[in-house]
């Protein structure tokens, strides 16, 4: 009762004597805590699983799963694995608190616990993941989600793989002049909304926004995360894209604004996909034919008049029942042979 | 012999977790005591190490949670000796922990209505 509050965090107790369970419940509770209780390891996953925590405060005697294996399987997942786990123990040995700390548990408080103790532990945890998650959000910010988990998962390394993948290209078509004759701030909104409206058609269908200049930006579908259909991942984004800005321009008109007019390219291939840069600066790109010829495509649409043209391996992987029209073989710079193009419909 | 109950313990615990609190954790405690010390004498019966352990264990630890320092401290033997210790001819420890726990039940009845 002369507890002093901390910010509210989510917790985990798992514990299978009912009065430990209830008593540790109710210190936290007192500390301004949101408590969640469960008698064993296999029930304490399955919370873990349903809901969000922030700490976990594991007993490591318990029947059915022990808090061992709850540590074991909470490192071997990457969805858990960054939750700290107080273990609370009374244990016998030293041994015991060891293997809890090399089994990646953040602290350790001998039971019964001591409440005083029980607030500063906590907060120094929950202080470190804040910083963690923190962290985390930077990398995903300026990295993709994707990247950033390819990164937690193995590592920074610089260095390429071949992938099998789609390449997707896309701009605002004459944005140099929609620049010149709006206030710079119109144009920094433009482009935070509209890059908002791309990712979210990108990221949805699994695909990961490496580039973006100006109004321009490269997506890879495939890398660093594998995708079962590349193709039809990268169209559908593509159509959608261009759903969003229909959308999009429909409120500038409103607002009286110019409207936009995009165009994208897609082509599959083989490609070098991996980190490039140096060891203080790099990114997640790709490199190759497949590369070059999905900016050509995105080119090519200005003198196409179509919004989407992609190529004939992409067409290949398509669903039937989507009308695509082939457009013949086209010269494309930096291709010795023409390339057949073809023209997916925007509705 | 010291107190069945180590008053310091216990009124801290009340500071801490509420008097009311305290007082319900144990009635919890009450109702689920027995069944430890069941499970204790039923795994020396069948055998059975492991539950043996774990039972000990947790009887220890809600001990040590009220201040019952002597009933934590048999516990504790029992814990550490483990099943073939507690079976040892000269090993009354289990017989022990139940005639400790009946003074603890009366303290702990008598001190949550204090």
């Amino acid at each position: 009762m002369r507890e002093i509050r901390a910010a509210p965090a989510r917790l985990l107790v798992a514990d299978d004597n009912k009065v430990n369970r209830l008593l540790l419940a109710r210190s936290l509770e007192l500390q301004g805590h949101r408590v969640t209780m469960a008698e064993n390891g296999r029930i304490a996953l399955e919370k873990l699983a349903q809901e969000p925590f922030d700490l976990v405060l594991l007993d490591m005697e318990m029947p059915e799963m022990t808090g061992f294996e709850v540590l074991e399987r909470l490192a071997a997942d990457p969805q858990l694995r960054d939750i700290p786990v107080i273990v609370t123990s009374s244990l016998e040995g030293i041994d015991h608190v060891v293997r809890c700390l090399e089994l990646g548990a953040e602290d350790y408080l001998p039971k019964p616990v001591n409440p005083v103790l029980l607030r500063a532990r906590l907060g120094a945890s929950l202080e470190k993941k804040r910083l963690r998650d923190q962290q985390k959000e930077l990398v995903r910010r300026f990295a993709t989600a994707a990247v950033a988990d390819d990164v937690a998962t193995s590592g920074f390394a610089l260095g390429g793989k071949h992938v099998r993948g789609s390449i997707m290209f896309s701009d605002i078509r004459g944005f140099t002049s929609l620049v010149e004759s709006q206030p710079p701030e119109d144009t920094i909104d433009l482009l935070n909304t509209y890059y908002t409206l791309m990712f979210d058609a990108i990221g949805g269908q699994g695909g990961v926004v490496n580039q973006m200049v100006g109004d321009g930006l490269m997506a890879i579908f495939g890398a660093p995360l594998p995708l079962a259909q590349p193709e039809r991942a990268a169209v559908n984004a593509a159509r959608e894209m261009l759903e969003l800005v229909r959308l999009f321009n429909a409120d500038r008109r409103a607002l009286g604004k110019p409207e936009i007019r995009i165009g994208i390219g897609v082509a599959t291939g083989e490609m070098v996909a991996g980190y490039t840069g140096t060891q203080e600066r790099a990114t997640y790109t790709c490199v190759g034919d497949t590369v070059n010829l999905a900016a050509r495509l995105e080119q090519h649409t200005k003198d196409a008049g179509h919004a989407i043209l992609i190529d004939e391996t992409t067409r290949a992987a398509l669903d039937a029942t989507l009308s695509v029209s082939a457009l013949g073989r086209v010269a494309i710079r930096g291709k010795a042979e023409a390339i057949e193009v073809f023209a997916v419909p925007e509705g | 012999m010291s107190a069945t109950i180590d008053r310091a313990t216990f009124t801290a615990l009340q500071d801490t977790a509420g008097k009311d609190f305290v007082s319900e954790l144990v009635g919890t405690f009450l109702e689920e005591a027995p069944g430890m010390l069941g499970d204790l004498h039923a795994a020396l019966r069948a055998g059975e190490p492991e539950r043996f352990r774990r039972a000990a264990h947790s009887l220890k630890s809600n001990g040590l949670t009220f201040g019952a320092l002597d009933f934590a401290a048999i516990a504790k033997r029992l814990e550490l000796a483990g099943l073939e210790g507690a079976r040892a001819p000269d090993a009354p420890d289990v017989g022990a922990l139940d005639a400790e726990y009946a003074r603890v039940a009366a303290a702990l009845e008598a001190l949550r209505h204090a």
